[in-house]
């Protein structure tokens, strides 16, 4: 069984495993999981931004003839402990945001229950409602701590005296908008109460009520935890499966209300599973989002580019409902040297709904504003953009002063430079014109954290012939059913056909979400523990049945350094003197991501990532129509608001350097799922600045802000 | 909201409609509202087709229907009563994929899958498109016959969004096989009556 | 979306006798299916249309073409004449929707296809195209694709047809039958303004069926194309459009046609800019000056005032394209390649 080191799985080129599913269509998402006589949900969603319900009629759905039970506040079952003021829905008469669930039609068809749903009559008691994002909002706050934990404010130095003795300062405003995650797949939910094991009162414990979910999720552990205070039961008394998920990008991290609306409609009729899939306009109203931001920016630089002090202060929305305050000022702590140093985050305060993580959050918006201000930075020094980042790369964390893990920065520039043929950029704006095409090239930097995980589990079974290997990971179409096998394979040192990989169940081993860019470094921990578990503990001869389990393991010197992955962004672009169309022609990444597992879903993963950093960079924007009576966004489906299709999209190449890294954990892999997007933007905004000499501190770059 | 809901007719009307799909043939009563694609998925259980929008903007539910490739989700069913319907399974099977299939598998033209059944069948139908002579926006003379190039990939592609980003694998994916019937003439296109199942 | 009765139409004839009030007739239903679905349109009854035999291109005496109302876009757009005498009108529905869509878009369906404005798309909100009284949301809302030319207070949107633009540009005839009788719509009768009746797209009479477009025979359009400015590179609408015919007699203008998308309710034919350039030096000064002179009738809040220099610079740029013969090479490079 052993196997030749030749051989050895990881780091091989693998085709992905449910590849033969996917091309054929027949891996079962959410929805499709195989049910029986299911009954089809269709949210009823309030049509005022804040206030009360006054009354319902539902009358005429009720007197339709396949409407099977109509879900308001007045019939819900009431929900245990609030524990997550998202999820503790139906519970009164409030509403808090535009699109809220506040009711549901249950249904024998889709049909049936979609017009049911526009028979209901809601009339609200509205209350002033407030939506307009304005920096300087009154009621605006400190929120103390922001996402990851880390504190809202830092100071170092001085800087405005770190500005005084800068020979070169930026001090400019960059701001990014509401951004929708829209995966292709559509949230999905299956919920069924089992009708046996349900005497009718919930939550008490002894009558063990079952509750089975199918669902689009990152990670059904957490999902559960989360899910059970609020419904009062025990984990045992819930099932939740997610074996393959259509794209997620955050949105599927943590359960929406969606999930707790169709929990409590299918409580209503025991014994028959309720089906929700959202519709395309419902994705932008209640299942999270990326939330916007305003950040002034300054930067001040000696004559050589030395960095003299830095300042990143971001006020960024918040939903009244449930804070989510995104980590926009972490990369501008870690990047780059510089004595002096300051960053606040404040909030704002809205009435809409929850913001939640989405791609990268905290560098994505962040980066954007400190890798354009850098380059503005280049421009006033006359240096070139890589220079003046390789003058400023820290030799150790500037904020805590611990040493790097590992950091390759620096060759990811020099790599990627030569690569990309950056030698043939011309410093000067509009140098380079082809017919009406003004064409430039631009550069960022990336950086991604490694984040902290919460308890993690694998473990592994002998059972015919074949290693088991569980675990509650999701695969969102990051590779983790192949990676996690190549792991395996080699942790058990036999060959990847020997082991069998159980997933997205919350039977399984109890593992921490899809995110953060911590599958592979913590499921792959995991499960190289669980394998060296069951060797040292049953050798290399098993016997049917063996089993054991591993906690994922990271080594405790890791918390003396400093934990990051680095890239480099280069994009090509040409812009249309006509038009103000942007076409980004090349766009190339460079990595330093530690081990990569699988190089094929390796490569994925990062351009996937560009590809929607170009989607960022040119065309994404929610419009919140801020004005009173509306107070939601607009442009709520693909046709408003645009996605990169395949013409946007002509030469994506994505290289790496590797390096593993132990203090990651012993696969030595540093996450890359979200550092292929962080920087894309300002990338894309430098290029166009080299292209046209216009410096764009907004996003989307559109035509209108191009043309002239 | 209506002032005064109208519940229309109080029991939905059901239309007989004959549909093959996948080379089966199927006899069925239908609301005259069902879209192709909720009666493939919520009827007959057929999943290797998508809903990514239901409003016919993002291409997840391509299907090839007589042979064109058409989204089924504003397809309604009633209208398309006899026509032949193929899915990405019905291109082909886990044990024998569809050079397509086996095209996007080889360059890992997908991420998460979820648009991939309808990437594939686009891909299949552009091609035949292609070969047929149609030109695209991105033909240089429209009077003259287009050719097999990334740039025409690409924008024939457009219709089928893929929020993972797999775009340029799935040019690639699509170049080669295109690139291979060029070559080897057509392969004939597949139609419903050559499928079993 | 209420339930409805459905019922197939053999002929012309049948299809006349069964529309009754309240019900639409179902071409593609790209359109209307969508409408249905997002709870905008509501109907009793569906005449599917779909089968009948209106499926032919066929020459006219004289060199022009009649396509029928249920050509599908795809088959219109690859019909060899076609392309051959009115490039413009092939690139124009080349550069719409996309694959799929257009190979289930018919002709009279595209005519007939509403406004894509964003409100009108939001029951929740005031439209009145959507519910005549009730106020326009566009109005100092979501306003970048709102019309420059010809907009009420009443509406602002614009009409989302690519395809309609290249035919205002040929003069297309719109020929319909209704149970009255048939009339022959001049193009240019067909799309109305909103005014104060901005629920009414066109001319057409409830219960008309679209049988064909007519497409005479002019000459100039063998030198004719499309150009389309969008915020994504393919399957997305139109910020702005422009169609335009061209042929010169030595250095000057003998004849020029031009017509515009995405700047108004209906396909704006630019006929103050064809009289101004008529006769003058084929130059850029001239273009531009004639693009202006139709400007001055322009009319632009803050969210869509970029489209004012986009209008004049695609005219220009097109114009001079067609000049001097470089339609082709641009269309290469729209692409988004290098
Ligand atoms: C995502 C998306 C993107 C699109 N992008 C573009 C674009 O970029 N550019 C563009 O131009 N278009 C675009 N379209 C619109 C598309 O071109 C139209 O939907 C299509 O042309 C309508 O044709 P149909 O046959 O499907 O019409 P249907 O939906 O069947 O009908 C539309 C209307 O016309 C009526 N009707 C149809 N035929 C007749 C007839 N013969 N006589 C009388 N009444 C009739 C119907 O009753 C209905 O009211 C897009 C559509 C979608 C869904
Ligand atoms: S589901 Fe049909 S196009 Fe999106
Ligand atoms: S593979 Fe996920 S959307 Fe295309």
């Amino acid at each position: 069984m052993t196997t030749d080191p030749k051989t050895a799985s990881v780091g091989q080129d693998r085709v992905r495993i449910d590849g033969p599913l996917k091309v054929t269509g027949t891996a079962p998402y959410a929805f499709e999981q195989p049910t029986e006589n299911p009954a089809y949900l269709f949210p009823l969603t309030s049509t005022i931004t804040r206030g009360k319900i006054r009354a319902i009629d539902a009358s005429a759905a009720r007197a339709l003839s396949g409407v099977l039970e109509v879900l308001t506040h007045e019939n819900a079952p009431k929900l245990l402990a609030k524990t997550d003021t998202e999820l503790y829905i139906l519970q009164s008469r409030d509403v808090h945001y535009f699109g809220e669930n506040i009711g549901a039609v249950v249904a024998e068809t889709q049909e049936i229950a979609r017009h049911a749903a526009s028979l209901v009559r809601v009339e609200y008691d509205t209350e002033q409602e407030d939506t307009r994002f304005r920096p300087e909002h009154p009621e605006r706050y400190n929120p103390g701590k922001i996402n990851t934990g880390i504190p809202a404010d830092s100071k170092q130095g001085n800087v405005e005296q770190g500005l005084a003795e800068a020979a070169v300062t930026v001090d400019e405003v960059y701001a990014t908008p509401y951004e929708h995650h829209n995966p292709m797949e559509m949230h999905s939910v299956i919920a069924e109460w089992d009708r046996e094991r349900l005497d009718g009162v919930l939550g008490v414990l002894g009558e063990r009520p079952h509750l089975r979910i199918h669902d689009a999720s990152q990670g059904v552990s957490y999902e559960r935890l989360m899910l059970l205070p609020l419904l009062g039961l025990l984990p045992q008394q819930v099932e939740i499966s997610s074996p393959y998920v259509g794209g997620a990008f955050g949105s599927k991290g943590i359960p929406h209300a969606q999930v707790m609306l169709t929990v409590l409609a299918a409580r209503l009729m025991p014994g028959r599973a309720v089906k929700y899939m959202l519709s395309r306009q419902q994705m932008f109203r209640s299942v999270g989002h990326r939330l916007t931001t305003h950040q002034r920016f300054r930067l001040g630089a000696a004559a050589d580019g030395t960095l003299t002090a830095i300042t990143h202060d971001v006020q960024q929305s918040s939903s009244r409902l449930k804070q989510f305050a995104e980590q926009t000022v972490n990369a501008t702590r870690h990047l780059y040297a510089a004595p002096h140093r300051e960053t606040s985050t404040r909030m704002v305060p809205l009435d809409i709904g929850p913001a939640t993580f989405m791609r990268a959050p905290g560098e994505f918006p962040g980066m954007f504003a400190q890798e354009t201000a850098m380059d503005e930075l280049a421009v006033k020094l006359g240096l070139d953009p890589i220079e003046l980042r390789l003058r400023n790369k820290p030799d150790t964390d500037p904020e805590s002063g611990k040493p790097h893990s590992s950091h390759h920065l620096g060759e990811c520039l020099k790599e990627g430079a030569r690569l990309f043929g950056w030698e043939k950029r011309q410093a000067q704006p509009r140098a380079r014109q082809e017919g009406e095409w003004l064409c430039g090239m631009g550069v960022a930097a990336a950086t991604y954290p490694r984040q902290m995980t919460p308890p993690t589990k694998a473990s592994v079974a002998f059972r015919e012939g074949k290693y088991h290997v569980g675990i509650a990971a999701a695969d969102l179409g990051t590779g983790a059913w192949t990676v996690l096998t190549q792991i395996a394979a080699d942790a058990l040192k036999v060959p990847e056909e020997d082991v069998v990989l159980h997933i997205g169940h919350t039977d399984l081993p109890l593992a921490f979400l899809a995110g953060g860019s911590t599958g592979t470094y913590n499921w792959g921990s995991a499960v190289m523990v669980a394998a060296v578990n069951f060797r040292d503990r049953y050798g290399l001869t098993p016997a049917e049945g063996d089993e054991a389990e591993g906690s994922a393991f990271f080594p405790d010197e890791a918390k003396k350094y400093m934990l990051d992955a680095y890239g480099a962004h280069f994009a090509e672009v040409k812009v249309s003197t006509v038009t103000g169309e942007v076409h980004v022609t090349r766009l190339l990444g460079v990595y330093d991501p530690g081990r990569i597992i699988n190089p094929r879903t390796a490569n994925s993963q990062f351009i996937g990532g560009m590809t929607m950093g170009i989607s960022a960079a040119l065309h994404e924007e929610s419009y919140l129509d801020s004005r009173p009576g509306y107070g939601h966004v607009v442009n709520s489906d693909f046709a408003g608001y645009h996605i990169a299709a395949n013409a946007d999209v002509p030469d994506v190449q994505a290289r790496w350097i590797e390096h593993p890294d132990p203090m990651f954990g012993p696969t030595g892999a540093k996450g890359i799922g979200e550092i292929g997007i962080v920087g894309v933007p300002a990338a894309i905004g430098n290029a166009i600045y080299n292209a046209t000499g216009k410096r764009l501190r907004e996003l989307p770059f559109t035509p209108a802000k191009l043309v002239e | 909201m209506k002032d005064t809901p109208d519940p229309g007719p109080t029991f939905p009307i059901a239309l007989p409609i004959q549909l093959a799909v996948n080379g089966k043939r199927h006899q069925l009563d239908l609301d005259p509202r069902a879209s192709v694609l909720d009666t493939l998925r919520d009827r007959l259980g057929v999943m290797s087709v998508k809903k990514g929008c239901d409003h016919g903007q993002c291409g997840a539910c391509t299907v090839l229907a007589d042979g064109k490739r058409v989204l089924s989700c504003l397809c309604l069913a009633a209208s398309y009563d006899g026509a032949d319907i193929l899915t990405a399974e019905g291109l082909g099977t886990v044990d024998q994929l569809h050079p397509m299939q086996q095209a996007f598998l080889d360059h890992d033209g997908f991420q998460c899958g979820y648009c991939t059944p309808g990437q594939i069948c686009s891909a299949v139908g552009m091609l035949d498109e292609l070969a047929q002579g149609m030109p695209s926006h991105v033909t240089p003379d429209v009077r003259k016959v287009a050719e097999l190039n990334d740039a025409e990939i690409r924008e024939r592609m457009s219709g089928n969004l893929c929020r993972c980003g797999a775009y340029v694998n799935i040019v690639s994916a699509i170049r080669e096989v295109g690139q291979g019937q060029a070559a080897s003439a057509a392969l004939p296109m597949p139609v419903a009556r050559e499928v079993t199942r | 979306m209420k339930p409805f009765d459905f019922q197939r139409a053999g002929t012309v004839s049948d299809a006349l006798a069964q529309f009754a009030p309240g019900s639409a007739y179902l071409a593609g239903g790209t359109n209307l299916v969508d409408h249905l679905r997002a709870g905008i349109r509501e109907v009793d009854g569906l005449v599917d249309i779909s089968r009948l035999d209106l499926t032919e291109i066929a020459e006219l005496p004289g060199g022009g073409l009649r396509v029928g109302a249920l050509v599908k876009n795809s088959d219109m757009a690859a019909h060899p004449l076609l392309r051959e005498r009115y490039p413009a009108l092939a690139e124009a529905i080349l550069a719409g929707a996309s694959g799929q869509i257009r190979n289930m878009a018919t002709t009279g369906g595209n005519l007939l296809q509403r406004t894509r404005c964003v409100y009108f798309y939001d029951p929740a909100t005031p439209c009145n195209k959507r519910e005549p009284g009730s106020g326009c949301s566009a109005i100092g809302g979501f306003g970048k694709y709102n019309a420059l030319f010809g907009a009420s207070e009443h509406c602002v949107t614009v009409h989302p047809s690519d395809m309609c633009v290249a035919l205002a540009l040929l003069d297309a005839v719109v020929v319909a039958e209704s149970e009255a009788g048939g009339r022959r719509i001049p193009f240019a009768d067909f799309h109305r303004l909103p005014g104060d009746t901005p629920h009414l797209d066109t001319n057409l009479r409830p219960g008309e069926l679209i049988t064909a477009v007519e497409l005479p025979a002019v000459p100039v359009a063998a030198q004719s194309t499309y150009r389309k400015a969008r915020e994504r590179t393919s399957y997305a609408f139109a910020l702005v459009s422009v169609a335009a015919a061209l042929r010169t007699e030595g250095e000057n203008v003998a004849e020029v046609r031009l017509a515009c998308g995405g700047v108004a309710h209906r396909p704006w034919r630019a006929h103050r800019a064809e009289a101004y350039l008529t006769g003058k030096p084929a130059t850029a000064e001239h273009f531009r000056a004639a693009i202006e002179a139709e400007l001055e009738e322009a009319q632009s809040g803050t969210e869509n005032a970029f489209k004012v220099p986009l209008l004049r610079n695609m005219v220009v740029s097109v114009l001079e394209e067609l000049r001097d013969g470089r339609t082709p090479q641009r269309r290469a490079e729209q692409g988004g390649a290098a």
